[in-house]
This record gives structure tokens, C-alpha cells and sequence, in this order.
């Protein structure tokens, strides 16, 4: 069935159609989001406003984009993010190698961080509230903590994948742990590593910005969350966009410098 | 061999080590919580925490609290499934479709849906139905995406097995494409539902409402520190439960290679 389609879609090409059956339909699907969402914005059956119409988001984009605060807060919640991938990624590097390198470590110990990664780390906030103040520190925090599991995961997982001849190579030559580490594990596992720090950008992006739309007075979260307050609901949508982008386009960054896409297309 | 080479060999060996270096690290915090060293006003002592635990379960309605919480992610369970699998199998279904969005929905779920808390607020109000429909969102796309490459990585053979038995379109679905994709949707169910519950619990506790999420906020705003440590360690043991329970029911369902 998917075979006679793919048929049908090769052999629409040379006709001369001017757009590709996929692009037709994309645009298509584009087309009708966009009229039913102005129908149910000009239909009035929602909540005022909970349904801008396009052009009122636009406006509020440009408003949002032209604004020097906007700036200050993505700068703060850049620096925030910045510095919790730092802490985070370097630690879960070197609990990852420690574990992906002892057998003993990794049957002792990787199950906690297995079974611990993928609870909600939100939790731990009104924690790092009490630990590190209403600042910064506590979001900084929250993504070093949703950064942590994921990298220290990855390394972990990456070394035990390591070719056990360049693992002999680097003793026969005598290198030392730190010359293992650089010369050897992280260049033999940076696709793992990599992936890592992919995953826990993300993590690391959504633990900062839900600290900050709980408790702050500054980074993007908290314009979410003050547009929500103050019911300006074209903002909410601007500022939901431009975080989608940022996230969306890191990820896809991330993937493509690490070679990550060749990799899944090999 | 020595003494010490065959201690480390053992099975049980490194996860005693495990457990062991664990309740020492909790025994050198209530020491030096003790001794001053480490504010009690910060960290509570794991004694206080243990003791802690009988007053949260019984004062705080904890079981009420986790029918609420485990009712919210049955009633998202059951949407992300229900439009999870039903997703994928339309793309698979219909392959122009499935050229057109695919990327799409990987983008989906690679996006920080969480963040759209506050939105969902406006459109359902405090409500549950805000935690079960964000709970839902954040499922979604891992199950479709699963469903698919499920779907698609059926062996030729039993297609043509089926194809040779002159199977209706539903039969074909039913006896050979399902069965063979199940082991992958079911991987996809175990992402998309953990995604749910940590976005369920996240929720509950962002915006103070539903079962154990809020009360880790309650607490925290009561400053009852050890009540607070004691309900984030119940959150965590519950979480652990649920993915171990998952793993199993995968593994139950995964075919002996």
C-alpha cells in the first residue's frame, strides 16, 4: 500500500506539476490551520482573546522582538540555562565515565540515576528554592539537575560501546587517566555524548524556564507567565513561539554539528 | 583467588555496595545536621523525613491525593493512546500524509510542550482537565512516531503471508500489522505515558492543584521542611514503581529474539 503511493508520487513528478504532492499537501494543512483558527477567533465561541487571530500574534511578535527588556530576560534565561548545561554536562560526564568505566560502579550505582532520570525534577524545586535562594542559583540549578541524568546516562552507555582495542591501545602506550579521558574515551564516544548534551539542553531549557514561571522576576519564563497574569494573551502566544523556535533550533543544531543526522541516515 | 576478588564477583555484591553507600550517605547528612555542619533550617534531618512519612500519608490524604493523580493519568493514558496509535496508523495508512507531516511531528516531540502550561490554563481553566490535556500533549507524538516505525519495520514476508491468504484490508491489520508492530507501539506507550505523568505531576505542582504534585507544594509553603522532603521522596518511590511496572509489561511484551 505505502509502496503503490510512493509509485503514484514518483510518477507525479515528471507530469510538470509545478509543486511536489507533499508540498501541495503542506501547504494545504498550513491553509486550512490557519483558516479555522481565524474562524474560531472571529466565531467568538472561546473565551475572548483565548484565540487571538493571526495578525494580533504577529504584531505582538514584532512587539515582543523590538522590545530591549525582551533581551535582558532571554539573556537572563541564556545565562541561566548556560551555566546549568556547564554544571550539569561536566558532571554527568564524569559520573558517566566512572560508570560506563567499572563494571562494579555501574551494577552498584547506574540504577539509581536509571530509575531517578526520568522523574519529574520539578519536584525538586521548592528544594533548591530553600538551597540556593529565589535567584537565579535555584533555576540554574533545576537545569543542572534535568541536565545531569540524561549526559550522565549517554557517557555511561557511550563507554562500554568503546572499541576494547583503542581501549588497549591507550594502555599499551602508558596514557594516563586524564590522557585516557581526552585522547581516547572522549573522542571514541562523542556521538553518545553528544546525543547526551542534546537531550539535556532540552531538559535543561524546560527545568530553567518552569523554575521561572514559578518563582522569578526575570528570564522568559517569567514574561509566560506575567503575559498570563496580565491576560495578554497575544504576548503568551509571541513568547511561546519564539521558545519553540529557540528549542526546536538548538535541538536541530546540536544534531546536525554532532553529525547525529548522518549517523540515523547511515 | 583471594578473599576480596570473590567478594567482587558476587551477584549481590555491587548492589549491597550500592544500598550500603546509600544509607551511609544518609547517616553522614543526620550527623552533620547534628553536628551543625549542615543547617537543619535548609536540610531537614533523615530522621525527621523518616518520621515525617506516617504524618504526610495519614494528615495529607495521601492515598485520596494518588487516586487523583493516578485518575488523571489513566484518563491521559487513555486519550494518548487511543489518538497515539490512531495517529500512527493514518500516517502509516496514508503515505503522502506521512511524507508531509512526519518531520512535523518529530518536532513536536522534541518541543518543551510543558511550557504551554500557562496557555492551557486560560483555554481549561484550573482545572484537571489542564493537567490531563497537558499530560496528553506531551504523550502524543513519541506514540505516533513509534506506532509508525512500528507499522513500517513489519517484515515483508508476513505481508505476503498474509496477502497470499487473501486477508481483507482489516484482516491484514488485525492479524499480521498490529501484532507484528506491538512490541514498538508498546515502547512508544512506555515513553509517551512516563512523558505524561512527568508533565502530570510537573503540572499539579506548577499550579497547585490535583493530587501528590501539590502537595509537594503545599507543604514547601507551609515550610513544613520535612513533610516536603518526605512528599518528594513518596513522588519519586511512586514514579520508580509505575517505569519499573512498565519495563515489565515491555519486556512481557518484546518477542524472545
Amino acid at each position: 500500500m505505502a509502496e503503490t503511493g510512493r509509485l503514484r508520487l514518483s510518477a507525479a513528478a515528471p507530469l510538470g506539476l509545478p509543486l511536489r504532492p507533499v508540498t501541495v499537501l503542506r501547504i494545504a494543512i498550513i491553509v486550512a490551520v490557519v483558516v479555522i483558527w481565524e474562524a474560531v477567533s472571529a466565531s467568538g465561541w472561546l473565551y475572548r482573546d483565548v484565540v487571538p487571530s493571526l495578525a494580533a500574534i504577529g504584531k505582538a511578535l514584532y512587539v515582543t522582538l523590538s522590545d530591549p527588556t525582551f533581551y535582558f530576560h532571554l539573556g537572563t534565561t541564556a545565562y541561566e540555562i548556560a551555566i546549568a548545561m556547564v554544571i550539569g554536562g561536566l558532571s554527568g560526564l564524569a559520573v558517566g565515565i566512572l560508570l560506563g568505566g567499572s563494571k562494579f560502579m555501574s551494577r552498584a550505582y547506574e540504577a539509581y540515576l536509571y530509575y531517578l532520570g526520568p522523574c519529574p525534577k520539578i519536584i525538586f524545586f521548592p528544594i533548591m528554592i530553600m538551597w540556593f535562594g529565589v535567584g537565579p542559583g535555584s533555576k540554574v540549578a533545576m537545569g543542572a539537575i534535568s541536565c545531569f541524568f540524561p549526559v550522565a546516562l549517554n557517557v555511561a552507555g557511550g563507554m562500554r560501546e568503546i572499541d576494547k582495542v583503542l581501549i588497549r591501545v591507550g594502555k599499551s602506550f602508558r596514557a594516563n587517566t586524564w590522557q585516557m579521558v581526552t585522547k581516547i574515551y572522549l573522542p571514541a564516544m562523542r556521538h553518545p555524548v553528544i546525543n547526551g548534551v542534546r537531550l539535556g539542553l532540552g531538559v535543561a531549557l524546560i527545568g530553567t524556564l518552569l523554575a521561572e514561571t514559578k518563582l522569578s522576576n526575570r528570564g522568559i519564563g517569567f514574561l509566560v507567565i506575567q503575559a498570563y497574569s496580565i491576560f495578554n494573551m497575544p504576548q503568551m502566544y509571541a513568547l511561546l513561539i519564539i521558545l519553540f523556535v529557540i528549542a526546536i533550533g538548538a535541538n536541530t543544531l546540536i544534531d546536525r554539528l554532532g553529525g547525529l543526522h548522518d549517523i540515523k541516515r547511515s | 583467588m583471594s578473599a576480596a576478588a570473590a567478594l567482587a564477583k558476587n551477584r549481590y555484591f555491587p548492589t549491597a555496595v550500592g544500598i550500603g553507600s546509600f544509607v551511609a550517605f544518609i547517616a553522614l547528612v543526620e550527623l552533620l545536621i547534628r553536628v551543625g555542619v549542615i543547617n537543619r533550617f535548609i536540610v531537614p534531618m533523615p530522621s525527621d523525613i523518616i518520621a515525617a512519612f506516617p504524618r504526610v500519608i495519614v494528615e495529607e490524604h495521601v492515598l485520596q491525593r494518588f487516586l487523583l493523580t493516578a485518575g488523571e493519568a489513566l484518563s491521559a493514558s487513555i486519550l494518548v493512546t487511543i489518538f497515539g496509535v490512531g495517529g500512527g496508523v493514518l500516517l502509516y495508512r496514508y503515505h503522502l500524509l506521512r511524507l508531509a507531516t512526519e518531520t512535523w511531528v518529530a518536532a513536536v516531540a522534541a518541543a518543551p510542550l510543558v511550557l504551554m502550561y500557562p496557555l492551557y490554563l486560560v483555554i481549561f481553566g484550573r482545572s484537571a482537565l489542564t493537567i490531563v490535556m497537558m499530560g496528553f500533549s506531551a504523550g502524543l507524538a513519541p506514540i505516533v512516531l513509534k506506532t509508525l516505525e512500528g507499522l513500517s519495520a513489519t517484515r515483508r514476508v508476513l505481508i505476503n503471508v498474509g496477502r497470499s491468504f487473501n486477508l481483507t484490508p482489516s484482516q491484514q491489520f488485525w492479524k499480521i500489522l498490529f501484532p507484528a508492530a506491538l512490541p514498538t507501539i508498546f515502547v512508544g506507550l512506555r515513553l509517551g505515558l512516563i512523558f505524561a505523568l512527568i508533565n502530570i505531576v510537573g503540572v499539579e505542582f506548577l499550579i497547585n492543584f490535583g493530587g501528590l504534585g501539590q502537595l509537594i507544594n503545599e507543604l514547601a509553603e507551609r515550610y513544613d521542611l520535612a513533610g516536603t522532603y518526605a512528599a518528594i521522596c513518596f513522588v519519586i518511590l511512586v514514579s520508580i514503581c509505575v517505569f519499573i511496572l512498565m519495563e515489565r509489561l515491555e519486556r512481557w511484551l518484546r518477542p524472545v529474539d
